[in-house]
C-alpha cells in the first residue's frame, strides 16, 4: 500500500497532484493500491480519481495544523492502511513533516526524489544540482519526498472513495498569527516562467522592464544575491545556492554573471536565455539562448517583440 | 537563553564535482570544507545576536570526525561559546539526528537551530527528524527570527507572501536567507576560539536507514544558441516554436 499526503487548501496545487500522481505510479508499479491522506474540507477532492488514487482519508476537523499534528495525522493514517511507503511533496509543508513522519516510523526518507525508484534506488539531485545520486531505503518501511516540478502529473482514471478520518492529533504549538501577500506577483518556486537581473542592470531604479517584460510574460522576478544584498530588490527574489532554487521552463537571465553559485539555484531550468555585454560570462556555457547586447538595448527590443507576438497570438 | 546550533561541514561553493570508485564515491581530494552556508550566516549568527542581546549561551553541535574541528573553530571564531563533536561519520540523516537529539535530551535548550538544507546532499531532513525524536514543535525555513520572554516570533515565505508564526519554546527550526547577515570572524575571535571548550562524546547506536549508491554528473550542455541583438524577434520566434516555452 502506498500513502500519500497532500495539502488540499484552496486550489489543488500543482505539486499536491505532482505527489500523487508519483504515488500512483509507484503503486502500478508494485501492482498495489494508492491512498491520499489530507486535512480541511475541500469539496474537489474527486478530482484525485484523474490520477489514480483509490482512496482519501480526510480529517475535516484539523484546521491549521502545525508539522506535530500532521506527522500524528499520517502516521495514523500509515497505520490503518498498512503503508509501506509514504510519499509528500519536497515543499515547505512537506520538509517539515516528511521528515517527522520518517523519523517516527524508523523509516528511510529520500528527499527531492526526480523519479520513480529503479532497481531498488531513487534519483535525487545533490551539490545544488551539480549532480545526481541514486539512493537507496535500508529500512522496510520508506518515505519519499518528491521534488517540485520534476515528475509531472499523469493520468490514471480511477473511482474514488473519500472517508473523514479524524485521530488524536493533540492541539497546534505553532500558530499562523498573519499572512502577508506580495501584491499581485508570481510566486517564484511556483513560476514556470521567470525574468532574473544581476548587478549588471546598475541599480534598483532600472527594475522597471525587468517588471514590464515578467508582466508581459506572466513570469515571476528573481535575482541574483548581491542584487538582494544590496538592498535592490527584496530577499524572497534571490536565487541560487543560498537563496532558493527553482525548475522553471523558462529562466531569463539579464546583467548575471553566471557564477557557479547562481547556476547551483537554476540549473534545472528546462531553458535558459543570457543577456549579457560580456561575450565570455560563463553563464552562456548553461545557457541555450544567448544575446550578447547592452541590457538597456535589448531589454527594451525583446519587450516589445513580445508585445508584437502577444498580439498576434491573440 | 540557551541555544543550540547544528552546525555541519560543507565542500566550499566552487569544488569541482567529482566522483571515485566507480562513481560510489564523492572526490574529496583537494576539496575545501566550510561551514554550511545556512548553518553559519544565518542560524548561528542570529543565535549569536539573540544572546547578545538578551544574555544566554549558544553551544555548537556538529556530528563528524576530527578533520571538522577546522569548521568548529571557525564557528567558535564568529563567537559561539562552546562547542560539541559527535565522533562519528554522518553518512545519513537519522543517524546525524539520533546522535543530536540525545545529546539534546536533557540539557533544556530554549532553541535547537539548524540550516535550511546541506549544501551537499541538500536533504533537508536533520531539523525536521530532531524535532520529532524530542517530541518539540518545527518550523521550517524561517527567515525571521524574534524572542520574547518565552515566545518566539517568526517569518517564512509561503507561496505568494510570507507567514508570521509565533510558538512557545522549546522550539527546534530551520534558518534560511534573511534571517541574518554573515559575519566575518575578527582576529580577537579566531584567538579566542582556540580556548574555548571544544568537547567530544562517543556515538550512541543508532541505525542507518539510507545509502548512496552511485552518482552521476548531468549531460553536458548542447551549444548555446547566439542571437544578434539586432534581431531580437527571433529570439521570441524561437522560444517559441523551437524551445515552446512561450
Ligand atoms: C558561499 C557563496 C554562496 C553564494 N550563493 C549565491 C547564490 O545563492 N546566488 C547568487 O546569485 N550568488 C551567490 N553567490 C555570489 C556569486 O559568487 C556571485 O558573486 C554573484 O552571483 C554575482 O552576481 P551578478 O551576476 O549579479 O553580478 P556580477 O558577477 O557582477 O555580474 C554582472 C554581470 O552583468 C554583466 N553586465 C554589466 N553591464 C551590463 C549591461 N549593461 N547589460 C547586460 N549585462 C551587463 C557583466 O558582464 C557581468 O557578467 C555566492 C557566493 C558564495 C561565496
Ligand atoms: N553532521 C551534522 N552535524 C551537525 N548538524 C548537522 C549535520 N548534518 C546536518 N546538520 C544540520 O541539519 C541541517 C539540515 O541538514 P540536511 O538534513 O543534511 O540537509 C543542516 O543545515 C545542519 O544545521
Amino acid at each position: 500500500m502506498i500513502l500519500v499526503f497532500a495539502e488540499t487548501n484552496g486550489k489543488i496545487s500543482k505539486a499536491a497532484l505532482e505527489a500523487a500522481s508519483y504515488g500512483a505510479n509507484l503503486a502500478k508499479q508494485n501492482n498495489t493500491s494508492c491512498t491520499l491522506v489530507t486535512y480541511g474540507n475541500n469539496n474537489d477532492l474527486n478530482l484525485f480519481a484523474k490520477h489514480g488514487i483509490n482512496k482519501i482519508l480526510q480529517a475535516s476537523a484539523l484546521q491549521n495544523p502545525d508539522s506535530a499534528q500532521l506527522s500524528k495525522l499520517v502516521v495514523a493514517a500509515a497505520e490503518k492502511e498498512n503503508a509501506s511507503t509514504i510519499i509528500f511533496s519536497h515543499d515547505l509543508t512537506g520538509r517539515a513533516v516528511a521528515p517527522r513522519v520518517a523519523a517516527r516510523l524508523n523509516a528511510g526518507l529520500v528527499s527531492g526524489a526526480v523519479a520513480l525508484p529503479e532497481a531498488n534506488t531513487i534519483k535525487v539531485n545533490v551539490f545544488s544540482g551539480k549532480a545526481a545520486a541514486y539512493v537507496e531505503v535500508l529500512s522496510d518501511k520508506k518515505v519519499i519526498s518528491v521534488m517540485p516540478n520534476s515528475v509531472g502529473i499523469t493520468t490514471i482514471d480511477t473511482s474514488i472513495n473519500i472517508e473523514s478520518f479524524n485521530p488524536e492529533t493533540g492541539t497546534a504549538k505553532v500558530i499562523v498569527k498573519e499572512t502577508k501577500k506580495n501584491e499581485g506577483e508570481i510566486s517564484l518556486p511556483e513560476a514556470e516562467l521567470v525574468v532574473s537581473g544581476g548587478r549588471g542592470l546598475k541599480g534598483p531604479e532600472n527594475w522597471g522592464m525587468i517588471e514590464e517584460l515578467a508582466k508581459l510574460l506572466g513570469a515571476a522576478t528573481a535575482c541574483s544575491r548581491p542584487v538582494a544584498d544590496i538592498g535592490w530588490r527584496p530577499h524572497h527574489e534571490h536565487v541560487g545556492q543560498t537563496g532558493i532554487a527553482i525548475a522553471p521552463n523558462l529562466y531569463i537571465a539579464i546583467g548575471i554573471s553566471g557564477a557557479i553559485q547562481h547556476l547551483a539555484g537554476v540549473n534545472r531550468s528546462k531553458v535558459i536565455v543570457v543577456i549579457n555585454t560580456d561575450a565570455e560570462a560563463p553563464f552562456f556555457k548553461a545557457a541555450d539562448y544567448g544575446i550578447v547586447g547592452d541590457a538597456f538595448e535589448v531589454v527594451p527590443k525583446l519587450i516589445e517583440s513580445v508585445k508584437k507576438f502577444k498580439a498576434a497570438a491573440n | 537563553m540557551k541555544i543550540l546550533v547544528c552546525i555541519s561541514k560543507a565542500p566550499d561553493t566552487t569544488t569541482k564535482i567529482a566522483f571515485t570508485d566507480n562513481d560510489t564515491k564523492f572526490n574529496e581530494s583537494g576539496v575545501q570544507y566550510i561551514v554550511n552556508p545556512y548553518d553559519e550566516w544565518y542560524a548561528l549568527v542570529r543565535a549569536l545576536e539573540l544572546t547578545e542581546n538578551s544574555g544566554g549561551n549558544v553551544t555548537t553541535i556538529t556530528v563528524g570526525s576530527a578533520a571538522d574541528e577546522a569548521i568548529i573553530r571557525k564557528a567558535l571564531a564568529i563567537g559561539a561559546n562552546d562547542a560539541v563533536r559527535i565522533d562519528a561519520v554522518p553518512e545519513d540523516a537519522y543517524y546525524v539526528a539520533k546522535q543530536i537529539a540525545s545529546y539534546a535530551k536533557d540539557k533544556n535548550f530554549d532553541l535547537i537551530m539548524c540550516g535550511k538544507e546541506t549544501i551537499d546532499y541538500n536533504g533537508s531532513q536533520v531539523g525536521a527528524m530532531i524535532a520529532e525524536l524530542l517530541d518539540m514543535p518545527y518550523v521550517s525555513l524561517a527567515t525571521k527570527l524574534d524572542v520574547n520572554n518565552d515566545t518566539a516570533t517568526l517569518e517564512r515565505d509561503i507561496q505568494g507572501g510570507t507567514e508570521v508564526i509565533e510558538c512557545k519554546l522549546p522550539l527546534v527550526l530551520s534558518a534560511a536567507k534573511g534571517m541574518a547577515e554573515q559575519r566575518i570572524p575578527n582576529m580577537r575571535g579566531i584567538m579566542a576560539a582556540r580556548t574555548k571548550p571544544l568537547t567530544v562524546i562517543q556515538p550512541v547506536e543508532a541505525p542507518k536507514l539510507t545509502a548512496y549508491k552511485k552518482f552521476t554528473l548531468p549531460p553536458a550542455k548542447s551549444a548555446c544558441k547566439m542571437i544578434s541583438p539586432d534581431n531580437v524577434e527571433e529570439l521570441v520566434n524561437l522560444l517559441h516554436t523551437e524551445a515552446k516555452v512561450i
